[in-house]
């Protein structure tokens, strides 16, 4: 057993709001600079849909993350020969286009316009050339357009659905979507770290979080396309690659990441796991409907003693066991096993994990009128968001894995309204909790995590190893007459 | 005295420049070292440039190589007029090639406003030099039969020299005009290298074929490993 310790996270998609405050408080600490306007290192996209950049689950066009062949695990993109054989021209490369050209407007030209007969007008001009452009995409550009024939309809994971119930959920009255907040998931199997020539871009031991190293950065861009998820960025400015840091200087003083703390929905979830690195290729190994188990099985628990040892053996801190035994992200992850990885068919190992929204998927419509689900076991099948769909996103098209986590939101939900409103008696609530495989009083923990829990139970950050921390290496003076956080060389080409 | 100019010093004035600013780059500066690829903006024509420019252009740097360092295997190689020949075709070709790849590149960096955006002075100097190179080069190949063979009773002896610090430029003074400028150039590119995103010339990722695919960096090394 080698035991490594990993902050991760869960976002709880049913509490999502889709207010993008998460993605604007990322931009304006780490992307508001030339060469990064188009990157949103937290970014929340509208599904089904085609995403950011357009179209990222597609695998046969980007070719990110891995592929077994065999008894080999390799990287979709080709072994490491035909990797470097790319390197003058890389074919699976986006470009700024996939996207969206960054933009501003002239505004001056409102003041400035001589007198005329017109009202002057400010004209979109690219950040980029700095000409004037017609705008045809920009951030969050398919917002809100879950019924849309050009942006839902071209959803890779809708193609997993019969024409029949794709016209379905195309019918406006069943018209239904659901948001996804995306960040780097800091994966175990990381396609970005395998992808760089370099060796540029490592996991950090103490806590996971991946990082580019901006010395050490060729900008062979290879990590670009080797992500599956799409979240390692060019810079075009500087020629170098950069991507989420998971705000790892705000964790280093005990702080929650930025998109973290801001998160008006309260739905994200912060807190070690303990995994065991030599199960590493054999869980990405496995065929896709086992993936979502087999990777729960390869993150251990915090309790059990055997762990600890090994834990303690392999010098992960006192501090790191012990905030892994406090936990959400195992709670949910783990022993509730209500969120699942996003796409681990990709074989990543993403170390971050939803909790599939229940709303999309219980509300039916009859004589025009939303209502919820009473027979809600019955009609999972009937969904008016198809399982299939759920199962493609978030379990390598394992429905059962889906179906268990709504069962136990559903019995929760049951149980709450039980308590707290007439109409469901206390047996049906229990029957339930059983149909779902979970006590009352887990039922009752789970609702206590999810709808009342703080800042501090939410977000458990190993308490600050000072000893540990990047920051006690670098020379903390550097900063001095600094206000807040700033790079420590301007990103610009200065060659 | 020019001859002695061109051929005896600079080459010392572009290698020290090469190594010392090399390194002071490398080690004061590392951000700034990178291939400064431009395909995130333009991805089309950069494939129809630097696929021919890159590759034919690396096969005939080796070739250069090889005659400079195992000069008597060269000429025992090419000591059948077939051989000869095809090795000449051969090399023609790359160059051709490569000359076609690096106008595809001039013409993108001109042509595609977001390109030329992120284009600096530098690069176009790069460019420019390259271009003066190839087409010298391709100039020689054809007029001044066969380059492959006489190579080695001038450059050769001549870059010999260089590195054991005994400069001998009369094998160099005598050749026409444009096989001075084909040197002269090739080590003003020397020169150039620290300067601009030539720097990635030493930069080649070979380590990727051998090293572990995932990379785990402790911030501090554990106690006891």
């Amino acid at each position: 057993m080698n035991v490594r310790s990993q902050i991760s996270s869960v976002f709880h998609l049913d509490k999502c709001i889709g207010c993008h405050t998460c993605s604007i408080a990322c931009k304006n600490l780490w992307t508001d600079r030339r060469g990064a306007e188009y990157m949103w290192w937290n970014n929340v996209e509208t599904k089904p849909g085609t995403g950011y950049p357009t179209l990222w689950e597609d695998q046969e066009k980007y070719k990110g993350g891995w592929e077994v062949t065999g008894h080999d695990l390799h990287l979709k993109m080709g072994g490491r020969g035909s990797l470097l054989g790319k390197i003058f021209h890389n074919p699976h490369l986006p470009t700024v286009d996939d996207y969206y050209e960054p933009y501003t407007y002239r505004y001056g030209d409102l003041f400035n316009a001589p007198k005329g007969d017109d009202q002057p007008t400010a004209r979109p001009v690219s950040m980029i050339s700095g000409e004037p452009m017609k705008i045809e995409a920009g951030p969050n550009w398919d917002d809100d357009l879950g019924g849309s024939p050009i942006y839902a309809a071209n959803d890779p994971s809708m193609k997993k659905l019969s024409e029949q119930e794709q016209a379905q959920l195309f019918a406006l009255e069943r018209m239904v979507f659901f948001y996804v907040p995306r960040i780097c998931n800091h994966c175990v199997n990381a396609g970005c770290v395998a992808a760089c020539p370099s060796g540029a871009i490592y996991k950090r031991g103490e806590d996971g979080i991946v990082l580019v190293s901006q010395e050490k950065c060729r900008g062979w861009r290879m990590c670009v396309a080797g992500c599956p998820y799409k979240k390692t960025y060019y810079t075009w400015s500087t020629g170098k690659s950069e991507k989420c840091i998971l705000c790892y200087p705000r964790q280093e003083s005990g702080q929650a990441p930025a998109c973290f703390h801001s998160c008006v929905g309260r739905i994200r979830y912060l807190g070690v796991l303990l995994y065991d690195a030599d199960r590493i290729e054999e869980t990405a190994k496995r065929t896709d409907p086992e993936l979502v188990a087999a990777q729960r099985e390869m993150i251990l628990d915090p309790h059990d003693p055997e762990v600890i040892a090994a834990a303690r053996k392999n010098g992960v801190h006192e501090q790191i066991i012990k905030a892994a035994q406090k936990s959400p992200v195992y709670r949910f992850v783990k022993e509730w096993e209500l969120a699942l990885p996003l796409h681990p068919e990709f074989r990543t190992l993403p170390m971050l994990f939803y909790v599939p929204p229940l709303l999309p998927v219980i509300a039916t419509v009859e004589e025009g009128r939303t209502k919820l689900g009473d027979d809600f076991f019955s009609s999972l099948e009937q969904a008016r968001l198809p399982l299939r769909y759920l199962a493609s996103l978030f379990a390598g098209g394992n429905e059962e894995e889906v179906a268990k986590a709504y069962r136990k939101q559903m019995a929760v939900r049951l149980l709450r309204r039980s308590e707290t409103v007439e109409g469901i008696s206390r047996e049906v609530a229990e029957k339930a909790c059983a149909a779902a495989g979970i006590g009352t009083d887990e039922a009752d923990s789970i609702y206590r995590l999810t709808s009342l829990a703080g800042l501090k139970e939410r977000v458990v950050i190993p308490s600050m190893l000072r000893e540990q921390a990047l920051e006690s290496i670098e020379d903390p003076h550097e900063h001095r007459r600094e206000a807040g956080f700033g790079t420590r060389r301007k990103a610009k080409r200065r060659w | 005295m020019m001859d002695l100019l061109l051929f005896g010093i600079f080459p010392y004035v572009a290698v020290s420049l090469a190594v010392g600013v090399g390194i002071y780059r490398y080690f004061i500066d590392r951000y700034s070292w990178s291939s400064q690829s431009s395909q995130f903006l333009e991805s089309r024509a950069l494939f129809w440039g630097s696929v021919p420019w890159h590759y034919p252009i690396l096969i005939i740097l080796l070739a250069h190589f090889l005659a400079f360092l195992f000069p008597t295997g060269w000429g025992e190689l090419l000591g059948r007029p077939l051989r000869l020949y095809l090795l000449e075709v051969t090399g023609l070709a790359l160059a051709v090639w490569a000359f076609i790849g690096l106008v595809i590149l001039m013409a993108r960096r001109v042509g595609s406003r977001r390109v030329s955006a992120v284009t600096t002075v530098i690069d176009w100097l790069v460019l420019l030099i390259l271009l003066l190179q190839v087409a010298t080069g391709i100039y020689i190949a054809f007029t001044l039969r066969w380059g492959s063979l006489w190579y080695l009773h001038t450059a050769t002896p001549w870059l010999w020299s260089l590195l054991t610090f005994n400069p001998q430029v009369q094998t160099m003074a005598v050749l026409p005009l444009f096989v001075k400028l084909h040197a002269v150039n090739a080590f003003l590119l020397v020169a150039l290298f620290p300067f601009s995103r030539l720097v990635h010339v030493v930069s080649i990722p070979v380590t990727y074929l051998g090293r572990p695919l995932q990379v785990v960096i402790w911030n501090r090394q554990r106690d006891g490993r």
